[in-house]
């Protein structure tokens, strides 16, 4: 069992030692009595409510509470209404052009202390878990992420049907609300998860650390992660992911990768999809890459379209290789 | 909005800070929060969430003071560091994008006053 969340080793079951040690701690939710997917196709569902505002006598972290079924549990954070007080300076705002910052001034008899750590230092920690699960269970896990309607599922859909029967495959899809990404997903024969983060707008390493104690993945598991449809969080929260995959549709304009560049930024590979649809759109492929290794000077790129079959087998290939 | 999200988890680590290395401390009354410019938080909306998210925490009453961390990369074809303003911005000695962020991602917690 794992010596910091006490999550079992590649069965997923709880109760197997394994050996590997963390410096780092973090929360963990045990999900006793839950069903370990004898079905074949088990329907679990995660909801994570994001409430902005008000916050539980607990303070500073978000209310959670189990209900009766075990596989169903809720995270809630309250929603805020945004009053934004930004000053609209012609007709476009630019936030984050302001002065340098603030500095220590006296201090009175108050004390200063020197902390020196990374807001997102716990998701990291967390993401670091998973990503050394993975590992041991030689799991290639990747992060898809894109805007909403860019094809990601169908693509993920496509994918699942060439490759089932040749390697172990699981997805965990990531939405706000409804399984309708699980349920097309399930009707490929592959197991899949889904995580509604509610009010939220990314998974975090938590989420998906939980939805794999759910999930029974084989070794060796190619296990994608959809993201929720947004160019913007989901960059900055570590899964513990292999690599992230960035889906864009030409459908979509080629100065997207400019236009979120953390995003970009944070992708190992660019997919380019629908490009059945090149001759119906204008978009310049050649400028769509060179825009997103302006921001990635690495990214690698495939070109395809999940629904004609054209590019699949470089991406088949990349996934081969990855 | 995942700007919440971190606005909250700044203030946990805040507290959990001080819980465990001087646990007489009473409150949280400043926080110096470094954002770097090409980091994933705009500041205007970490200050809005901060006014929310502080309630009925130590940081109850802390003033947030912002620290701004300038985007820095180093361009590899030229072997200069250059000052990143923007993602996707060129090098402008070379005008390429061969560059590889140094600093200017950051997102952390420097100090806190207590008291």
């Amino acid at each position: 069992m794992c010596g910091v969340c006490g999550c079992g080793d590649s069965h997923i079951e709880g109760d197997e030692h394994h050996g590997h040690s963390h410096d780092h701690g973090h929360g963990h939710h045990h999900h006793h009595g839950h069903s370990h997917g004898h079905q074949p196709q088990p329907t679990v569902i995660v909801h994570h409510h994001h409430y902005y505002g008000v916050m539980p006598p607990a303070a500073g972290a978000p209310a959670v509470h189990s209900h009766a079924r075990s596989d169903h549990s809720h995270h809630h954070h309250e929603e805020h209404t945004h009053s934004a007080d930004e000053v609209n300076k012609g007709q476009d705002l630019h936030y984050g052009h302001g002065e340098a910052g603030v500095h220590v001034s006296g201090l009175s008899q108050r004390r200063l202390m020197k902390i020196e750590r990374d807001v997102l230092e716990k998701n990291d920690e967390l993401a670091a878990h998973n990503r050394e699960h993975f590992k041991k269970d030689n799991h290639l896990v990747l992060n898809l992420v894109s805007s909403p309607g860019s094809g990601k599922t169908t693509t993920l859909c496509e994918t699942l049907k060439l490759l089932k029967g040749k390697r172990k495959l699981a997805v965990i899809e990531g939405d706000q609300q409804t399984t309708n990404d699980a349920d097309r997903i399930r009707e490929t024969g592959v197991q899949a998860l889904q995580v509604n983060t509610g009010k939220g707008c990314h998974l975090d390493a938590q989420m998906v650390h939980d939805a794999c104690h759910k999930m029974e993945l084989e070794p060796e598991t190619l296990l994608f992660v959809e993201n929720v449809g947004n160019l913007v969080c989901p960059s900055s929260f570590d899964l513990g992911e292999k690599y992230k995959v960035a889906i864009l549709s030409v459908t979509e304009g080629e100065d997207k990768p400019l236009k979120y560049p953390n995003m970009f930024a944070a992708s190992s590979l660019m997919i380019i999809n629908k490009i059945d649809l090149l001759p119906y759109v204008a978009f310049n492929v050649e400028k769509c890459i060179e825009n997103a290794r302006k921001v990635n000077p690495y990214i690698q790129v495939i070109q395809l379209s999940a629904t004609t079959g054209e590019g699949m087998e470089a991406w088949l290939s990349w996934l081969e290789q990855a | 909005m995942h700007e919440m999200s971190l606005t909250m988890s700044m203030i946990e680590l805040a507290e959990e800070h001080c819980r465990k290395a001087d646990p007489s401390v009473k409150k949280i009354t400043g926080i110096w929060l470094e954002i770097g410019a090409l980091s994933c938080a705009e500041p205007e909306t970490i200050e809005y969430c901060f006014d929310v998210a502080r309630r009925t925490t130590m940081a109850e009453d802390a003033k947030l003071h912002i620290v701004r961390a300038k985007g820095v990369a180093w361009c590899v074809d030229c072997e200069k560091e250059i000052q990143l303003e923007v993602r996707g911005m060129a090098c402008p000695h070379c005008n390429g994008f061969n560059l590889r962020l140094t600093a200017g991602d950051e997102l952390r917690i420097k100090d806190i006053e207590v008291e």
